[in-house]
């Protein structure tokens, strides 16, 4: 069908409608985009880190490089390219203060390697000092930073140096000299780190400051090793080419030996294969972890028996949960029913009662359970003074399982009433008087034609009451003791206490996904369509 | 890392409007974070007030310090740290520091010197944990008992806790590792110097939690420091733990039937941190603020509305009476001679390693 200029009828259909659509969504934007960027962003970036794991690689890049080759099968620890790999590394990582931060995220894994971090920074910096030493004594050159800016910066960038002070504005940034990276290829590339991160992190005088000791230790490795200083021209080449013969004598260093006198963990086998498992950017440990599994050289394997917690909590806080909804409809269900038959002024009134304890905060509602619940508490008080209990037999109401479900069905009990209540308000009162009528006994007239009718209320509130449910953690907190908590207690614990965000997010991934796998076969089994909030 | 950012960043956009403000913190406003409560009402009273009056700059009080250190790390990472002084306990400093969230503080050209010269370093001593921390106070984890519940022979030490025969009914104690696996070795009978290598060892572990398993059935497990001193009023409890200012309110303010054993007190340490990524100006401003709050005098003045010990060993003979009660606070300070003579420090070397690791343990045990 084609509509008047000629194009089919559908095509000019959409095209008159799409401005339509567009002004619609132009309508919707802000909410969408205030959504997007507020809720779902964050909780995306914080699942996200479930599997994150790039600080390894990148504190360490040319260490987790060069032990790929390692063999971890075998009982060697790696060979001295990996350690002089490490030294390079950690030297920049402890400029950085970035090697504390691998330390602790390395120690969820392997108990010491946050002390080993800590401990390496204040001692790494002293193995390249042996270079240093030994160039600075061979000539006093050596020690100033003027001196080697004068040959590996170029002349362009130490006029514009020339005479600038901290009141000029921005440092001129280090220019090489041209050629140099072809003469001295490894202390170059250390040169240039070094030049970046004085000038733009520790914003110091790069002209006057002195390098860092690295410097000395790649100067030494391209003294002794290929350099191209037969053809050097340049400035300082007298003293070069004094080093160069100097530095074959010069005393080296072990740098797996060094490291070795650091700390003996070193030369541990559990530290280098950590360090190998977790080199990747991304890694799956988290999520083994909240499944009481580890990551170990030949894969996953269950943790030991005595650490496994989290498959307990997670059948603990589905179990409870469930416990609470059923606990929820069966209290819910008369009050919702009384409510929806009243006459409107005294349900108005006991729907202020329900709500009332609604509008109280969580943490009263909680304390005063705490109150009525504990061995000196009202009820158990109540129940010696009534000669129910013995004094020395009190009930233990409180700081286990009991505790939880009772207080969380009170707390979570309004998610149930409000929901059946209005589900019940519309079903016709003239439906049971008919089936009465027809013969049906209360029951049958109850059972088969009323209780049908307010099953999408009990869904609606069911759904409600046991997803915020398996959430809660301030409750199990306070009357849960040791078994009424939940998962989301750990999960608390470990993004506010022990910062092992990422073992926070599986978690909390995990949980997620087992909402919507619930969910999904809630729609499957009941239809979502039958859920109705009023 | 480079989605995170590109997420972070389109946050920091949309709020960048809120960000102007508060980076433009008003030159003569600075936000201190705290504990809250009778603590952060001392620090008002030894440092906020006179510091203010002095400089003029409005005191801004947070009340975050127990979620101090997961929400620096937000707000770092968010590129908007509001806060300009945060007051942790020792090991959180410590971890802030690894973390890169805390500033490296010079104790000597930072921190002012003791009346006499002393320079700082040496007036803190060894309380200077890590390069971040300034310690404040010294506080420390003990255990109150109920004295008319107890019986004729009050309990005298430590070990009381596990001995259920002399002493039934029910104790709390905290719900972490930390002091309970050392209190619980050296009723065990491991010697006091030997407790933490037992503790690195799985065997040590084991035989501490063996050790309170034999009053699992009888525990109260706290994690707020409010809890002992409510179920020790309530009579839940015949002893507990808690920290010696709680129970000395409790005592001495409240008049409860409670006594402290100061036997085997876990001393820990609390002081300031000064976050990175503050402005020139707001860093200059904090460093003034902390060299003024922990000198000798301030430290002194403090302990005069709470009981907890002062950090400088200049500041303990200057320590004077309760601002209301009248009575002599040095005898109730953890550091006192008479309360201090058998002490545990927290190990905090120790348990920034073992803490994650020992942590699943103790709570794998408690689930079971």
């Amino acid at each position: 069908m084609l509509a008047a200029d000629g194009t089919p009828l559908k095509k000019s259909l959409n095209r008159a409608l799409r401005l339509q659509k567009m002004r619609a969504l132009a309508l919707i934007a802000p909410l969408l985009i205030f959504v997007l960027v507020t809720f779902i962003a964050p909780i995306a970036d914080m699942l996200f880190r479930s599997v994150e794991n790039e600080i390894v690689s990148e504190t360490l890049p040319r260490t987790t490089a060069s032990l790929a080759q390692w063999d971890t099968k075998g009982t060697e620890i790696p060979d001295e390219a990996v350690f002089e790999a490490l030294y390079d590394d950690m030297f920049y990582a402890i400029e950085a203060k970035e090697h504390t931060k691998l330390g602790g995220r390395l120690n969820y894994e392997l108990t010491g390697m946050a002390s080993l971090f800590r401990k390496s920074g204040r001692k790494v910096e002293d193995i390249g000092e042996v270079y240093q030493d030994q160039f600075e004594d061979l000539d006093a050159f050596w020690k100033t930073g003027e001196n080697w800016n004068s040959f590996m910066g170029s002349d362009d960038w130490l006029a514009s140096m020339d005479g600038w002070k901290k009141a000029d504005g921005r440092q001129p940034k280090f220019k090489l000299r041209e050629g140099m990276a072809d003469v001295l290829p490894a202390t170059t590339a250390t040169y240039l780190k070094y030049a970046a991160f004085t000038q733009n992190e520790d914003q110091k005088n790069l002209f006057t400051t002195d390098p860092w000791a690295i410097v000395y230790s790649s100067l030494h490795k391209d003294l002794t090793g290929e350099n191209g200083l037969a053809d050097y021209t340049f400035p300082a080449a007298d003293q070069l080419k004094a080093a160069a013969e100097a530095a074959t004598s010069f005393e080296t260093v072990n740098f797996s030996e060094a490291f070795l006198n650091i700390d003996k963990k070193w030369h541990d086998m559990d530290v280098w294969t950590t360090i190998k498992v977790y080199s990747p950017k991304l890694t799956s440990g988290y999520f083994l972890n909240a499944i009481d599994m580890q990551k170990s050289i030949d894969g996953a394997e269950m943790r030991p028996d005595n650490q496994q917690i989290y498959g307990i909590l997670f059948y603990r806080t589905m179990k409870m949960s469930v416990i609470i909804t059923l606990s929820c409809i069966m209290l819910g269900y008369p009050v919702a029913w009384i409510l929806a038959n009243l006459p409107a002024r005294q349900a108005n009134l006991l729907l202020i009662l329900v709500l009332l304890p609604f509008w109280t905060s969580l943490l009263v509602r909680t304390s005063a359970w705490k109150v009525l619940l504990q061995d000196q508490g009202v009820i158990n008080d109540t129940l010696v003074w009534l000669g129910i209990v013995a004094t020395d037999d009190r009930l233990t109401l409180i700081n286990n399982q009991t505790g939880t479900i009772i207080a969380m069905t009170h707390i979570l009990l309004p998610f149930m009433i409000l929901p059946l209540y209005s589900v019940m308000q519309t079903i016709q009162p003239t439906y049971l008087r008919a089936a009465k009528s027809l013969g049906a006994t209360n029951w049958t007239a109850f059972w088969r034609v009323y209780f049908p009718q307010s099953v999408p209320g009990i869904g609606a509130g069911s759904i409600l009451v046991f997803i915020l449910a398996i959430g809660y953690y301030i409750t199990p907190a306070i009357v849960g003791g040791t078994d009424g908590t939940f998962i989301s207690n750990r999960i608390a614990y470990h993004i506010s206490s022990s910062l092992n965000w990422g073992l926070g997010a599986a978690l909390g991934a995990i949980l997620l996904a087992a909402v919507m796998l619930l969910y999904y076969a809630y729609d499957k089994i009941v239809g979502i369509d039958n859920v109705k909030l009023g | 890392m480079n989605l995170t950012k590109t997420l972070m960043a389109s946050t920091a956009l949309t709020v960048a409007a809120g960000m102007a403000h508060s980076d433009g913190h008003m030159a003569s406003e600075m936000t201190i974070v705290s504990w809250g409560g009778a603590y952060s009402a001392s620090q008002q009273n030894a440092y906020h007030t006179p510091y203010s009056e002095m400089t003029g700059v409005k005191i801004i009080n947070d009340e975050s310090s127990a979620e101090a250190v997961s929400k620096l790390r937000a707000m770092n990472e968010a590129g908007n740290v509001t806060w300009d002084v945060v007051d942790v306990v020792a090991s959180d400093a410590l971890r802030l520091c690894d973390e890169g969230l805390a500033m490296e503080i010079d104790p000597d050209t930072q921190l002012a010197d003791a009346p006499d010269g002393t320079k700082a370093s040496e007036d803190f001593g060894d309380l200077l944990v890590g390069d971040c921390f300034i310690p404040q106070i010294v506080y420390s984890t003990t255990v109150g008992y109920r004295t008319d519940l107890v019986g004729d022979t009050p309990p005298t030490d430590i070990c009381a806790i596990f001995d259920t025969d002399a002493y039934p009914g029910k104790r709390s104690l905290e719900k972490r590792p930390i002091g309970n696996m050392e209190w619980a070795l050296l009723c065990d009978g491991v010697e006091k110097g030997a407790i933490y290598d037992a503790l690195a060892t799985e065997e040590g572990q084991q035989k501490a939690l063996d050790k309170l398993a034999t009053i699992k059935d009888d525990v109260v497990w706290w994690s707020a420091g409010a809890d002992t001193p409510q179920l020790l009023a309530d009579g839940e409890v015949i002893m507990g733990s808690t920290y010696n200012g709680r129970l000395f309110s409790l005592i001495v303010e409240q008049n409860q039937p409670v006594s402290m054993l100061w036997d085997a007190q876990m001393f820990d340490l609390d002081g300031w941190i000064i976050p990175t990524g503050l402005s020139p100006e707001r860093e200059a401003r904090a460093l003034d603020y902390i060299m003024f709050a922990t000198d000798t005098q301030r430290l002194a003045d403090q302990a005069k509305y709470i009981s907890y010990g002062p950090a400088r060993k200049s500041s303990a003979p200057m320590v004077g009476k309760h601002a209301e009660l009248g009575i002599e606070m040095a005898e109730h300070m953890p550091t006192d001679p008479n309360n201090s003579k058998n002490t545990f420090l927290y190990n905090y070397e120790f348990w920034a390693d073992y803490r994650d690791d020992i942590d699943a343990k103790f709570q794998a045990w408690l689930v079971k």
